[in-house]
């Protein structure tokens, strides 16, 4: 039988898991016997007997009540498993929740009943084929979770299929499912990897955080899948559901640490080198330049950094410390310190998650002070912390100290040896011996803190402040006899094993310090030696012979009735050591030629204890991980890899596929623009603003370090000329301050950036590796950073001019550079675009706090709809930036007629915003008038009639009074065709037809782009897609401004910087599918235009075309 | 043949007494005994608190959380970033709240089913899957009375029929279809001080913590605006994920399209350490005499640079030392309480008139013998002030609705409710 419903499963046919289920009813009476004799309590036999009753009835409420108890019996550990049959044939119900936990009980339980276990496979087989995603995907999650070994082929099936589904949900759980395969058999080991890889390219947010997490569980070394993901990864972050940040962060700390060329070796060198390279002569230069490479940082690292750094501000504790380890493994030693506030911020969450913040912090501590010296006094302690966290804050305020603080923390630390928690008090004496051993200045004051303590009433305490001070003492024995004598006077009174053996040790180590007293104390000894704890006695052994050794006149039979005790002591260790001291010291005729040394062996002096934190090696396992908590290597830890000497080769995270990189541009871009045109006197703002997000938009940035760069990008972000030298100053001195610099200063920085060129030539070679591809990147980002400027210019309408200035300089300026020619022929228009934002890179936003004195806050809806669509998922995506539209016509289309609409008027307009509801539907308004003299009620949309085109309604409007109006908004997505939206429109009691008639234009979003760019995509639209026309001009129209304003006025498109002043372009791409159009009118002689269209869709192209036509040669 | 998997394999629910009262497996079963190493763990310290959250064993790692006087006990077979697994468990302990209202073992015992659906949503395979309140909420009703009667009575269930649509969407926070009548948004500040304050009475350290709850009950997907009079006051903050990083950065202005119901917006600390007025005072004189069995205990309260605001349900308590047997103190008003067992003194003193100071005076009986104690206790106070900010000047200036509402929406502000905790150390 079994076998026989094996086959069917893998099979998978709907006929043969139809019988399945047949033959799993037919199964049940025999195994329920057997489960009735694996019940070892009648009482729990019938009581599991009236549950199988209940399950074997009709009733779904008596069904789900058993479940329910089954349940219960499950959470609290009993055994339910007999009643796996009655359970199982349960799996098809209708009913939800009793399915439900049907699933819970089957995942609980099939492991132990493999046979029966496969009777409900065929049910989740055919839930895999279900229209419903969650169903399709509810299927699979019982489906994978149940750990038979015999299903494996169809999970895999299962995986596979589920990998290609159409809903991002299915494939997140398809993800998940690879997992729990990979755990049940690992020889699936490479088909899974087949998946995770075709996961790994899916763009939907909901599946990158669990894919990630399969990666990291089945192939964390296939770090070569990673790199065509790496950038689309670091875009995604942010949208990214908080768990799966983590995991992808965690992973990416791991990936750019095998990666990238580290950031911390040239640091602090760095300025350095700068200096010298503009004061020394060249020679010098050449002559260390070898050594003294400038390091560049990839703009992948960059834009790991930049992208992660948001994150810090997350509500998830857990994203939180992911982000700030992966900038303690990966930023510049400089940058570090934004992580800082956040960590603190971080103290004041739940304890748990304080225990090991504060772990990572006290790891950090020890290496980098500087970063939380600031906040010391978060760390004080409060009485209703618990013991482990009071010990880590001890630590950190220990790591802390310096000379400066020292008298704060050790007045804190007062109040801390008082602490009714006596180990937390002990924990402050070692703390204190530790402050004292560190700083020098405080040595002597600790060491007499201490010595008071030592007439403390509390014996831990005592105890505690004795071993301390022994080591201290080791430090600096000279001068402190008379606090041996004092420790010697207390001893009878100290009980604690570990603080008498100390201060033996002391006796004996200093006994020529303290001759009176040394040999009493061994006197004493002798008489209670027996009663002694081991540790005790070996220190008295000890005591004695060094005694023998300096004063054996008084002590040589102390010594040797001690030894004799030893020799006949239970523990082996003492009598060891007896025995050898014995032939070390007493002379006799066998003693060879040791004995002769035994003073220097026994009295050599002894290297001074450091004392150190627990912490101080911690950092040898990647911070924010379960073995650095822990401080052992837990199974299945990852080690993270030093850098690399030299960076790999990093065009292999290329992409040439054009896609993943910008999804989120068209908001980010429109948020900045439609700022500019809205206040030209903010200008500084809002231009870096729109810097900063076009840089976040096209996903890829760099970091570097050259002056001369940071002079391009702070130069594009302002126009005035001042400003910029003064900031490249600040950024090149990476000082976070914001101040003004003077113009003498900002002078010489600019010497300096005229300077660096040369310096570079000499040093490039050895730096890279892919050397003509960096300069070919080089040479492309200026200048198609140069082209961006003037469209951002042109566009924002009048500043154009006031750019061309730095534009000119930046174009001399890369004339310098090496090799500026070698441009790689077939460089993909990703990176093009990636290292055109590289130029503004170093903008001051990045670490430091950005002046917020905007007077008034304009809070505007373009900009919110900009935000919005950043928050989709569209898979629409292009290097080209949606942009704001050009130009709004106010024009308005009657909808609905007052006289056929008894009284109620309709007209619709298209606003040209990208839709809010959806990025594939253009926007409509539509302003409703009621011009009756009643109140029109309940005015909404009704049937939308059968063309099918996907809508998004207006919420209905409740009463609309007379003479009133109204404006809603509707999105209607017009698959791109000119097919009119037919729907009615209702009131309370009437319908009305209506229709609207989009213009070809209106299908458009305006896009911007380079003139490249422009190009290049024109080149891919050739032949059938191409369509053009000679028209005659209209003598207005030939200029550039009347041209734009017309072609604005037919459609919706953006301008794109032209260099030629006869030829015009505009580009644009489709609300519904986002095929690019692109649109150049080019000049002839005698008002004579050739109008060209290039697109791929090759009925709009046309129409367009038409009324382009139509349009410009109308005067 | 099984490799260790990540994440959370397995989760023990672990009462006060040291019972298992639930277990659930994500993976195959681990058995209950791997929790004799927390039990060892907790039989060594001396407070609940004190058991480490990170427990190695053998094969198994356990980390676990205390809240509501339950551990939450997960076990981990590898290396997973415990903040993960704790953060995880702190939202799982939030999510019981939320549905029960309260977070205890009866509350779970008397709704395991619920408790395992909820756990079965959460997790998937150890890894998070669904866990905004958002869309649990959609999975599974919340119970209430009411709907336990009906679902009696009409076998109906309480897992949700429509299936949830805010995973799929592009804001997983917020399911999609609501609807509201009444439009409102209510919008609560709270702000906590933390200041640790000397014999003396200077202040040693004060630290602000401020959050904002909101709850939103509009229709349809709003997006709203929030800025601030003066938000450069506020030093370092956190969001809920569905405020969009980019627009704080670069205006430093609120925008998100909430989620349904009661969340929090944000938190935020703001570093003043030398600004903060403390708005109370407490003048103190316990003193423990050498050789005799008596001690003196005397506490009066007064309200400082309050604004004209009163201060409101005032607790204070007290660790006193272990040598003092009992206490015999009077109030002036409000009531006490000593437990002879743990040596905590709590004062429930209620709300402060100016005009009439409370104190609570009286003597300490210490033990026979017992040797006078080496600290004075530490005094904690917590109390509460509405309607004024400590971090004054920070006050929300606008919100803006971006969507369009057939009625009028209501929102209001709930400047206040400031929660205050200090602690006196009192050497």
């Amino acid at each position: 039988m079994l076998s026989m419903s094996t086959n069917n499963l893998s099979y998978n046919d709907q006929g043969g898991s139809d019988s399945a289920v047949e033959v799993g009813q037919e199964t049940t009476p025999t195994s329920s016997n057997a489960g009735a004799g694996f019940g070892l309590f009648s009482t729990n036999f019938k009581k599991n007997d009236d549950l199988k009753e209940m399950l074997e009835s009709n009733k779904d409420s008596l069904k789900l009540d058993a479940m329910k108890r089954i349940i219960a019996l499950i959470a609290t550990g009993k055994n339910a498993s007999e009643l796996f049959p009655a359970v199982v044939k349960n799996v098809a119900s209708k009913n939800i929740e009793l399915k439900k936990l049907v699933y819970v009980y089957l995942v609980r339980y099939a492991e132990e009943q493999q046979d029966l276990a496969l009777l409900s496979i065929s049910t989740f087989q055919r839930a895999l084929k279900d229209p419903n995603q969650l169903i399709r995907a509810s299927a699979l999650r019982v489906l994978s979770s149940i750990r038979v070994p015999i299903i494996v082929p169809i999970m895999m099936l299962a995986i596979k299929e589920a990998a290609s589904d159409m809903s991002p949900y299915v494939r997140k759980t398809s993800a998940h499912a690879i997992q729990k395969l990979y755990s049940l058999d690992p020889d699936q080991k490479e088909h899974l990897i087949e998946v995770i890889d075709k996961l790994l390219k899916d763009k939907s947010t909901l599946v990158a955080g669990s894919v990630v997490m399969a990666f990291e569980e089945v192939c964390p070394d296939r770090i070569d899948l990673i790199h065509k993901n790496y950038r689309k990864l670091c875009n995604l972050l942010v949208d990214v559901e908080e768990w799966g940040q983590v995991v992808i962060i965690t992973m990416l700390t791991r990936y750019a640490r095998t990666q990238f060329t580290s950031p911390w070796k040239e640091d602090g060198l760095f300025d350095e080198n700068s200096e010298t390279a503009f004061y020394e002569s060249d020679e010098k230069k050449t002559k260390n330049g070898d050594e003294k490479k400038s390091y560049m940082m990839d703009p992948d690292h960059r834009l790991l950094l930049r992208n992660t750094k948001p994150l810090l501000q997350s509500r998830n504790t857990a994203v939180v410390v992911s982000v700030a380890q992966l900038y303690w493994h990966l930023a510049p030693k400089h940058e570090v310190g934004v992580i800082t506030k956040s960590l603190v911020r971080l103290l004041r969450s739940h304890r748990e998650v304080q225990y090991v913040v504060l772990q990572n912090i006290a790891t950090m501590s020890i290496q980098r002070k500087g970063m939380f010296e600031p906040y010391m006094k978060s760390f004080y302690v409060r009485s209703t912390d618990a013991t482990h966290i009071k010990s880590l804050k001890l630590e950190i305020l220990t790591s802390l100290a310096n000379e400066a603080n020292i008298s704060t923390i050790l007045r804190e630390f007062q109040t801390y040896v008082k602490s009714q928690d006596k180990q937390f008090a002990a924990g402050t004496i070692q703390a204190i011996g530790r402050c004292a051993t560190n700083i020098s200045e405080v040595t002597d004051t600790c060491l007499q803190g201490l010595v008071l303590l030592l007439s403390n009433r509390d014996e831990t305490v005592v105890a505690e402040s004795v071993v301390v001070i022994k080591k201290l003492l080791q430090t600096q024995p000279t001068q402190h006899s008379d606090i041996i004598k004092h420790m010697a006077k207390l001893f009878d009174n100290i009980a604690v094993p570990m603080a008498r053996a100390s201060i033996l040790w002391l006796m004996g180590e200093y006994c020529e310090r303290v001759p009176q007293i040394a040999p009493d104390v061994l006197r004493k000894m002798a008489k209670s030696f027996t009663s002694e704890e081991d540790i005790v006695k070996l220190q008295t052994v000890n005591l004695a012979a060094k005694l023998y050794l300096t004063n054996s006149k008084q002590t040589k039979l102390l010594t040797q009735y001690i030894l004799n005790l030893g020799k006949y002591d239970q523990n082996y260790d003492i009598r060891d050591r007896t025995r050898f001291i014995r032939q070390l010291i007493v002379p006799n005729e066998k003693s060879g030629a040791l004995g002769k040394y035994a003073r220097r062996i026994l009295l050599a002096p002894k290297p001074a204890p450091v004392l150190e934190s627990t912490y101080k090696d911690r950092d040898r396992y990647q911070l924010g991980t379960l073995s650095h908590t822990i401080n052992t290597k837990a199974s299945g830890y990852l080690e993270l890899s030093d850098w690399p000497a030299v960076a790999p080769d990093q065009s292999v995270r290329n992409v040439e596929v054009i896609e993943p990189v910008k999804e989120w541009a068209p908001s980010l871009g429109k948020t900045g623009k439609s700022k500019l045109s809205k206040s030209s006197d903010d200008k500084f703002y809002s231009d870096s603003g729109e810097e900063e997000e076009k840089e976040k938009g096209s996903g890829s940035s760099s970091s570097d370090d050259s002056s001369s760069r940071s002079e391009e990008s702070s130069s594009e972000a302002e126009s005035d000329e001042e400003k910029s030298s003064s900031q490249s100053s600040e950024e090149s001195d990476k000082s976070s301050s914001q101040s003004e610099k003077s113009s003498s200063e900002s002078d010489s920085e600019q010497k300096k950036t005229t300077k660096k060129p040369p310096q570079k030539k000499t040093v490039k070679p050895t730096a890279k590796d892919s050397d003509s591809d960096e300069n070919g990147n080089v040479a492309k980002e200026t200048s198609s950073s140069s082209a961006e400027e003037t469209s951002s210019g042109s566009e924002s309408g009048s500043d154009a001019d006031s750019h061309s200035g730095t534009e000119c300089k930046k174009k001399t300026k890369s004339k310098a550079k090496p090799k500026m020619e070698v441009k790689s022929t077939k460089v993909s228009l990703l990176k093009e675009v990636s290292l055109l934002k590289e130029v503004s890179l170093l903008d001051l936003d990045d670490f430091t706090p950005t002046p917020v004195t905007r007077p008034k806050m304009s809070v505007l809806s373009p900009s919110l709809l900009g935000d919005l669509e950043g928050l989709s998922l569209s898979n629409i995506s292009s290097t080209i930036q949606v942009s704001g539209p050009a130009f709004v016509p106010e024009k308005r289309h009657d909808l609905l007629h007052r006289m056929t609409g008894k009284g109620l008027s309709a007209q619709y307009q298209f606003p040209r915003q990208p839709c809010l509801y959806q990025p594939t539907m253009v926007s409509v308004q539509i302003s409703l008038t009621n011009t009756t003299d009643h109140p029109l009620e309940q005015i909404h949309i009704g049937d939308r009639g059968p063309t099918g085109l996907d809508m998004h309604c207006f919420n209905t409007v409740e009463c609309l009074l007379p003479e009133a109006s109204v404006t809603v908004s509707l999105g209607v997505d017009f698959n791109d065709s000119t097919q009119a939206a037919n729907f009615q429109l209702c009131t309370k009691e009437d319908q009305f037809s209506v229709s609207i008639q989009p213009a070809v234009g209106e299908l458009f979003l305006p896009a911007t782009m380079t003139e490249q760019d422009f190009r290049k995509e024109q080149g891919k639209l050739l032949g059938m897609n191409e369509s053009s026309a000679t028209i005659t001009m209209a003598a207005e129209n030939t200029t550039r401004q009347p041209i734009s304003r017309q072609v604005a006025t037919v459609a919706n498109l953006g301008v794109v910087p032209s260099g030629q002043d006869n030829i015009h372009r505009f580009a644009g791409k489709t609300a519904s599918s986002g095929a690019v159009v692109l649109v150049t009118v080019e000049l002839r002689e005698s008002s004579a235009a050739l109008i060209t269209i290039n697109t791929e869709k090759s009925v709009m192209g046309p129409m367009l075309l038409r009324d382009l036509k139509r349009a410009l040669t109308r005067a | 043949m099984q490799l260790p998997a990540k994440m959370i394999h397995s989760l023990f629910l672990v009462n006060s007494s040291g019972d298992i009262f639930l277990e659930k497996h994500w993976k195959s079963v681990v058995s209950r005994s791997v929790c004799d190493y927390f039990f060892e763990a907790q039989e060594r310290a001396s407070e609940p608190e004190n058991v480490p959250p990170v427990i190695p064993t053998p094969h198994h790692y356990l980390i676990s959380v205390l809240r509501h006087r339950i551990y939450f006990v997960a076990v981990i077979q590898s290396e997973v970033p415990p903040l993960f697994v704790i953060e995880f468990l702190h939202r799982v302990v939030d999510t019981f709240q939320d549905y029960f209202g309260v977070c205890t073992e009866a509350a779970i015992k008397d709704n395991v089913v619920v408790v395992y659906e909820l756990l079965e949503e959460m997790l998937d395979n150890g890894f998070p899957l669904a866990t905004e309140s958002n869309i649990l909420k959609e999975l599974i009703k919340p119970p209430t009375i009411l709907r336990t009667v009906v679902n009696t009575i009409t076998g109906s269930t309480n897992v949700g029929e429509q299936l949830p649509t805010g995973q799929l969407s592009v804001v997983p926070w917020r399911r999609t279809g609501v609807k509201y009548t009444n439009n409102e948004a209510y919008f609560d500040v709270v702000e906590e001080i933390d200041a640790i304050i000397d014999k003396s009475g200077s202040t040693i350290t004060a630290e602000i913590q401020g959050v904002i709850d909101a709850c939103v009950k509009l229709t349809g997907m709003p997006d709203l605006t929030l800025s601030f009079m003066n938000p450069r006051l506020l030093d370092d903050v956190s969001f809920h994920p569905c405020v969009r990083f980019k627009r704080w950065e670069a205006e430093r202005i609120l925008s998100f399209i909430p989620p349904d119901g009661n969340f929090r917006l944000l938190s935020y600390h703001v570093s003043c350490q030398n600004l903060v007025a403390i708005p109370v005072y407490v003048k103190h004189n316990i003193t423990f005499r050498e050789g005799s069995s008596q001690g003196r205990f005397e506490l009066t309260l007064g309200p400082k640079q309050t604004m004209g605001k009163g201060l409101e349900a005032v607790l204070i308590s007290s660790q006193l030392p272990r040598g003092v047997l009992n206490t015999n103190l009077n109030p002036s008003q409000g009531t006490y309480n000593f437990d002879p067992v743990t040596k905590l003194l709590s004062w429930d003193v209620g709300k402060i008139n100016p005009q009439k100071l409370p104190s609570l005076k009286g003597s300490m009986s210490l033990q026979a013998g017992a040797s006078k104690p080496d600290e004075n206790p530490t005094i904690n106070i917590q109390f509460k002030i509405q309607q004024s900010a400590l971090s004054d000047g920070d006050k929300i200036l606008y919100l803006y609705l971006l969507y369009r509402i057939p009625t009028e929406v209501c929102i209001c502000f709930q400047k206040g409710c400031v929660l205050l905790f200090l602690q006196w150390p009192n050497q």
